[in-house]
């Protein structure tokens, strides 16, 4: 479950397409989630294999349906290794204020 | 997940630990601290015991009941928000905690549903979820919490 295979499986448009429907509607059908795409039924299934593998998305038996649910973990995990780390230095700042803040009342 | 489940959300992360380490550390209070911003729960971890999720301050945010509970594979909770009255009113949802070892990793699912059509609450925990799960991961992996603090 590397960074790596999160950034292909998000490197693809129809995977990004597929990840904002599930976003849109959580815990689909592989029908549902065919409906109105330019896809085929098998690419849609290799893309959602795919996604799967990143663990992008999950996959829950319900009666006997599958369902997809979108995973927010590894797309935190990215925010927080990518994003968040060029605010740290807010972070810091303010942790610090906190800190002497808290300090004084002693 | 129960069949009536009309909001769900499901989170999956894998922890390189043991399913027992990875039950005491999503359960007991002196590992939740420190990377559930200092929140900690409050059970007799048995079918129909009362659990209660309390802030750092002491204040409770959450209350339930252990609805199914198999150390360390699996734990069934009914869920009650009491901290935001609209959350309240929407009655319980249930949470399901799943451990799946394999090798030296950890599958940890999650699936937090309501029987409510577009519950608040589902989406409330959606943000919380993955920042408490990422800071668990590290904690296990590296002996350190990603951050103490609420970001």
């Amino acid at each position: 479950m590397s960074e790596d295979e999160v950034f292909r499986a998000l490197a693809d448009a129809s995977r990004r397409t597929l990840l904002d429907r599930l976003h849109r509607r959580n815990g689909q059908t592989l029908n549902e989630l065919c409906e109105g795409l330019d896809m085929s039924r098998q690419a849609v299934t290799k893309h959602l294999s795919i996604l799967e593998g990143a663990n992008l998305i999950a996959v829950q038996r319900q009666g006997r349906e599958k369902l997809h649910f979108i995973n927010p973990v590894p797309i935190n995990d990215i925010a927080e290794r990518w994003l968040a780390k060029f605010q740290r230095s807010h972070l810091r700042a303010v942790s610090a204020l906190k800190k002497a803040l808290e300090n004084d009342h002693e | 997940m129960s069949e009536a489940a009309q909001s769900t959300f499901v989170y999956v992360t894998y922890i390189r630990t043991s399913a027992e380490k990875l039950w005491s550390a999503l359960f007991q209070p002196e590992f939740t601290r420190q990377y559930w911003y200092g929140m900690d729960m409050v059970c007799d971890w048995k079918v129909g015991a009362s659990w209660q999720l309390r802030f750092a301050d002491g204040r409770v945010g959450d209350t339930g009941e252990v609805l199914e509970i198999d150390p360390p594979r699996r734990l069934v909770l009914r869920w009650q928000n009491e901290f935001r009255p609209e959350l309240k009113a929407e009655g319980p949802a249930t949470c399901v905690f799943d451990l799946a070892p394999s090798g030296e990793i950890v599958k940890l699912t999650i699936t937090h549903s309501s029987a409510r059509k577009d519950s608040q609450l589902i989406v409330a925990v959606c943000g919380g979820w993955p920042k408490i799960l990422s800071n668990l991961k590290s904690l296990l992996e590296t002996g350190e919490p990603m951050t103490r603090e609420r970001l």
